[in-house]
């Protein structure tokens, strides 16, 4: 019961006394849960780590990740070079902290390319339903039919083979789960008797679309989005080892992946990091994905 | 049943056909001339004249469609232009050997996922647990074409006792198909393993709740009993019909695996058409993957439905 409740009528309350709150703020208990979560903070740790690593990679990276160094091809891990070199003397290490750019870059902006087509659609075809509806999911499931990989491997080879395509391809391959998850999620928001309540008063379909039904199907596209970002970091890697992604001499892990095949006798360092990186990325995104998940999930909340 | 045949037919034929409208827009992305692309690198004027009419490229999209979807229906797939075959022919040859990696790999993820799934839902909680969810996460976020490089590192530059590349048909000796297989199989698996072994536990947890489960082990069922012979069939439905499901991702790991391993499959079929820009393959390629990748979840269905009556309303 708040104070206003107790105080007796025609009494006015000091402003300065902040009304206490019944409970904690959403965000807040989200929060409080997630931090419960040991397995998600590891993830949420590496994560930043990794981004941090991305965005000051500059600053970070013992050698220029594009610098040939004629005299040291090839050598083994040591001081001056602690993750050795490549076939033409790039330092591996400077490569790892520079390749964070081209996975977290693509894991990120492919995700945000899949959720800005996937939202919009997946929001009219759940509401407006009838035809569009089945237009847009006739669509979908055309989509859905084709292995994303194979999709994304498909239309990088018709765009042609650039970090750019790569992400975009591995956006549009995961456009369709976001359309399906939004759809669905719309419709079981759109019974709610808020929103009943919110269209009785005569507000325009837009409106209860944007104020009523997306901040409640956030928490669902936030889970899904994290683990994809997983997904299409493994993607954007795998497109980079066909040579269909970043293209060399620039670094990425997938790409230097490609080159260490070649030379795994003679410099098995060269597989390792860079494996190791993607590995360790997408684990961290699925563990803070799964972390997420549960910490969102009402069904735990008592 | 029929009905549900039918509905679930008619669900799925126009899913294919949008999905290789999709397929042969692809060709439009190309940059410039669209026959001049598909040519590849040749550039003999005869070439380019031959593949615009071939592909009817003076008419416009809908009816080259049409006349594309007509021959996929007849079963003609196009010309290679790289390999001077018809694309059909080169699917054909390819397809069995990816075949065999995808029931190899699914074998290995039953192998392990089906029993490391029973045991952490048996022994939900415990140390056992905790491993086997471990190992499922890191089967999930272990990219496979780096697992098969460290087994390549291990087990054939280290102890030499598996080829690093090469494949051997089983028809000329299944003992030497067997160990070139060996490592592809299981790295391609892996990954489907974790997805198993998630499956299977959160299965094998739905039915050790339930109360016929506990009335068997009040009657003083042997827990081995228990598990084997009164749960784990009806756990069986949904592991099997997501097992489906997941052939998919194993068609798409193909591609990745086939390269590591030099297997020559389909995957390795379509990276190699991919970068011969020979774009007829790579279509070719993607529709039958697609039309497979339907079946198979058809067939999930209708498995499905014939297991679980309740279904058959849906």
């Amino acid at each position: 019961m708040t104070k206003a409740a107790i105080a007796p009528a025609g009494v006015a309350l000091p402003a300065a006394e902040p009304v206490p709150r019944a409970e904690p703020g959403p965000i807040r208990e989200f929060w409080t849960r997630l931090k419960a979560r040991r397995s998600a903070m590891l993830g949420l740790v590496i994560v930043v780590a990794l981004i941090l690593m991305a965005v000051f990679a500059d600053w970070i990276a013992p050698y220029d990740p594009i610098a040939t160094d004629w005299g040291a091809i090839r050598t083994a891990p040591s001081w001056a070079h602690p993750f050795g070199t490549d076939e033409v003397g790039h330092d591996v290490l400077a490569r790892i902290v520079f390749g964070a750019r081209a996975s977290l870059g693509a894991g990120l902006t492919s995700v945000a390319l899949a959720v800005a087509l996937g939202l919009p659609f997946g929001l009219i075809a759940g509401y407006a339903g009838g035809v569009v509806d089945m237009v847009i999911m006739r669509l979908t499931d055309a989509l859905l039919a084709i292995p994303f990989l194979i999709l994304a491997i498909a239309l990088a080879a018709f765009l042609g083979p650039s970090l750019t395509n790569a992400m975009v391809a591995i956006g549009l391959s995961a456009t369709s789960t976001f359309v399906r998850l939004t759809r669905a999620q719309v419709q079981a928001v759109a019974a709610e008797e808020f929103v009943e309540a919110a269209r009785a008063v005569g507000n325009p379909p837009w409106r209860i679309a944007i104020h009523h039904i997306v901040p409640n199907i956030v928490p669902a596209i936030l889970v899904q989005a994290t683990l994809t970002i997983a997904a299409a970091i493994i993607a954007e890697a795998s497109l980079s080892f066909l040579g269909l992604g970043q293209q060399p001499p620039e670094p990425s892990w997938g790409s230097m992946l490609n080159v260490a095949k070649n030379f795994l006798e003679q410099a098995p360092w060269m597989a390792i990091w860079p494996g190791a990186s993607i590995f360790l990325a997408v684990l961290a995104f699925n563990l803070l994905g799964d972390g997420l998940r549960d910490a969102l999930d009402p069904r735990q909340r008592t | 049943m029929l009905r549900f045949l039918v509905q679930r037919l008619a669900l799925a034929i126009p899913t294919l056909v949008i999905a290789s409208m999709i397929i042969f827009t692809l060709q439009q992305l190309l940059p410039g001339d669209t026959a001049t692309a598909l040519s590849g690198e040749e550039r003999d004027p005869e070439v380019i004249a031959f593949i615009r009419q071939k592909y009817h490229l003076d008419q416009p999209l809908p009816v080259r469609y049409a006349l594309w979807a007509g021959g996929v229906l007849q079963g003609d797939l196009g010309e290679s232009i790289r390999l001077q075959k018809p694309v059909i022919d080169l699917v054909i040859e390819k397809l069995p050997v990816t075949l065999e990696l995808a029931c190899l790999a699914m074998l290995v993820a039953l192998v392990i996922g089906v029993p490391m799934g029973i045991l952490s839902a048996v022994k939900r909680g415990t140390a056992a647990d905790t491993i086997a969810n471990g190992i499922a996460l890191w089967g999930l976020s272990v990219p496979n074409f780096w697992l098969g490089i460290l087994m390549i590192l291990l087990f054939s530059v280290q102890l030499g006792w598996l080829p690093a590349s090469g494949y051997v048909s089983p028809f000329e000796s299944l003992s030497e198909n067997l160990r070139s297989m060996a490592m592809p199989a299981f790295v391609l698996g892996n990954a489907i393993a974790a997805v198993m072994m998630r499956h299977t536990r959160a299965a094998m947890l739905g039915v050790l709740g339930s109360d016929y489960v506990r009335t068997a082990w009040a009657k003083g069922v042997s827990p081995l009993r228990l598990i084997l012979r009164h749960a784990l069939p009806n756990a069986a439905i949904p592991i099997i019909t997501l097992g489906a499901l997941e052939f998919g991702q194993l068609l798409s790991g193909a591609v990745l695996t086939e390269q590591v391993f030099s297997v020559p499959g389909f995957g390795k079929l379509m990276v190699d058409a991919v970068f011969n820009r020979d774009y007829a393959t790579v279509q070719g390629v993607v529709i039958c993957t697609a039309t497979t990748y339907v079946l198979l979840n058809l067939a999930a269905d209708l498995l499905a439905a014939f297991v679980n009556p309740k279904l058959r309303r849906a």
